[in-house]
């Protein structure tokens, strides 16, 4: 299944990314975010941070989590390669999500291409139907 | 929605439904036609929805999609009734252009070009994940929040007349660190001195052509040929933390069930949230005042190491290009304090303004429009008229037409090097995937951008420049 794709847009990256779940499809929407900085396929797992984000929306809780990203890699030069043992907890007013972050703290041996200055909530959308996930996310750059 | 042409340059959405005040957009045709195929105006319609909006929602000729605000939106707010709000200053708070003039002539540099750009390369931190090279303790930083370039200057990066030519004097005096998150100070504590990526850059540039004598010459540009040095850089982690945090406060406090745009979230200017917000936007417009500071300190040295003198390295100006700030302006006749929000657009003070150096007092402001990589930018001057026509604020750039992924997909990082090669710019990056990002095609066409603020006279043209050496960072 298709992890994530790219739409046009006028000047930052906006795009959508797909899961069987919620969780899946969050997974694959910060992969989203970290290619456009990295190949996330060629960074190593040798380090694992956990994540944890809450949000009074599923909106909030994406841009929280998807934030946790730019400041991984401000704070502490890390890498997202993976996301793993992602987990969505509550309900409308109170939502909960925790993660592994694995990657790399090793910037200088990848190639870094971009920079994402932040997650935005312009034409941000997340539909869950049964058995599919879709969150759309527009990203400035 | 109802877009009316008012003349070649002037389209106006009359008031209609929530809307509190017009929005007028500044474009030629052709930059409406790109304009038009976003939601460019329907954001600058939502602005003027807004609380205590002055006058009317402008758009500058280089603006593209943002988000809550387009980017090229300015909007000023009524001081008692109006908002400030963190989606109308973006993420990047305080990204600006500083420019430097030099004593040297292309004739003095080609030659040497490659050796400086390689030097600043290695002098100026870029990219992403680089660290500052000036371990910060959590003091300095406090520091640097309130008291911007001059603590940079205190701290022997460049010197006090430099601070004289920047907008605010490089340091807002309504900046406090106390309502700057632990987190946004760990983003920046490392990063204080680095270009970053994406649009940022820093260019060896010779002035092609003078419009104006008189004035270029008040700035320091003396004649065609001259080599200049033009940085582009922000707040970095620090500033983009400091908007995402208020906007999910303010969300918190005031709710965001009557807006069509979450990013367009905001609090009365007055309030303690809204005061809270300006005091700490005023402490990232610091930061990157300070970052903008130290790099063109590092750059005088290495043009010192490099040519031999950095003698005639006198600062034209410092401008930036997101930031709400209170300013004095003359609404419906009368003049008063707004609250002035420019995102993606540059302040074009007209003559006389106190704000202003004295010596560019007789003249008007500099205002510096970078064009994408590689192709030419624009100093121009602003305007008294503009005071009337957009709060005196233009455009700030060439306004993407293409996404960066879109660019990825078309370009290739090494062609662009090798054509710019070709026409004699040379150009350095981090990454070439980065530089394709930038291709100028991706771009509009600046040309036209400055074409338009001059016969509109929202700024007006100066001086043309074009890069002999460009880091993109």
């Amino acid at each position: 299944m298709e992890r994530y794709r790219f739409l046009q847009h006028t000047a930052d990256a906006k795009f959508q990314a797909f899961g069987a779940t919620l969780g899946e499809a969050f997974s694959n929407a910060a992969l989203a975010v970290a290619s456009v900085m990295w190949d996330w396929a060629k960074v190593a797992r040798n380090v694992r941070l956990p994540v944890k984000v809450r949000g009074r929306d599923l909106e909030r809780l994406l841009y929280n989590y998807l934030e946790e990203i730019l400041y991984l890699l401000d704070t502490r030069k890390f890498l997202l390669a993976g996301v793993e043992d992602i987990r969505i907890r509550g309900k409308k007013g109170e939502y909960r999500l925790e993660a592994n972050f694995q990657g790399d703290t090793d910037p200088a041996r990848y190639e870094i291409f971009g920079e994402v200055k932040a997650v935005t909530y312009n034409e941000m959308r997340i539909e869950e139907k049964a058995g599919a996930a879709c969150v759309q996310v527009v990203i400035d750059l | 929605m109802e877009l009316k042409r008012i003349n070649d340059n002037t389209w106006e959405i009359p008031r209609s439904g929530a809307m509190k005040v017009p929005a007028l957009i500044y474009a030629s045709a052709k930059l409406m036609e790109t304009i038009k195929q976003d939601q460019t105006l329907e954001q600058a319609r939502n602005v003027a929805c807004l609380p205590g909006i002055q006058t009317m929602s402008y758009v500058m000729p280089d603006a593209h999609q943002g988000y809550g605000f387009p980017i090229g939106g300015v909007a000023a707010f009524d001081m008692e009734e109006g908002i400030i709000s963190p989606g109308g200053v973006g993420y990047d708070i305080n990204c600006g252009v500083r420019v430097l003039r030099t004593d040297f002539k292309e004739n003095d540099v080609r030659a040497r070009r490659k050796e400086l750009l390689a030097e600043i390369f290695k002098e100026v931190p870029a990219g992403v994940g680089k660290g500052g090279v000036t371990k910060l303790s959590r003091s300095a930083l406090k520091d640097i929040l309130l008291k911007g370039a001059a603590w940079a200057v205190e701290n022997g990066y460049g010197s006090k007349e430099d601070l004289l030519r920047t907008e605010e004097n490089g340091r807002m005096k309504e900046a406090d660190w106390g309502p700057v998150s632990e987190r946004a100070m760990e983003r920046g504590i490392s990063q204080l001195g680095t270009l970053g990526a994406g649009n940022h850059f820093l260019e060896i540039q010779k002035v092609e052509k003078i419009f104006v004598k008189d004035v270029a010459q008040a700035f320091g540009i003396d004649e065609e040929g001259q080599i200049l040095v033009m940085v582009h850089c922000g707040s970095r982690g620090l500033g983009h933390q400091v908007a995402s945090d208020y906007i999910k406060e303010m969300e918190d406090r005031f709710g965001i069930k009557d807006l069509p745009d979450r990013e367009l979230v905001h609090a009365p200017v007055k309030s303690p949230l809204g005061q809270k917000y300006y005091k700490a936007m005023a402490a990232a417009v610091n930061y990157a005042f300070a970052n903008r500071q130290m790099i063109a300190h590092w750059v005088r040295d290495i043009f010192k190491k490099v040519m031999g003198s950095s003698a005639g390295m006198r600062q034209v100006y410092d401008v930036c290009h997101n930031v709400a700030k209170v300013e004095r302006h003359k609404v419906g006749g009368v003049e008063k304090e707004v609250c002035i929000h420019r995102k993606g657009a540059t302040r074009s003070f007209g003559p006389g303004r106190s704000e202003l150096p004295s010596d560019y007092r007789a003249f008007g402001q500099p205002v510096f429009i970078p064009g994408s990589m590689g192709t030419a930018s624009y100093i121009l001057v602003g305007t008294l008229e503009a005071e009337g026509l957009s709060f005196s604020s233009t455009a700030h750039g060439a306004g993407r037409v293409m996404s960066r992924h879109e660019a990825i997909r078309r370009f290739r990082g090494e062609q662009i090097r090798d054509d710019l090669a070709k026409r004699g710019i040379e150009l350095q990056s981090t990454s070439w995937k980065g530089v394709a990002e930038e291709a100028s095609a991706a771009y509009k066409d600046v040309d036209e951008v400055v074409r338009v603020s001059h016969e509109v006279g929202l700024g007006k043209l100066v001086a043309r420049v074009v890069p002999l050496g460009v880091m993109k960072g």
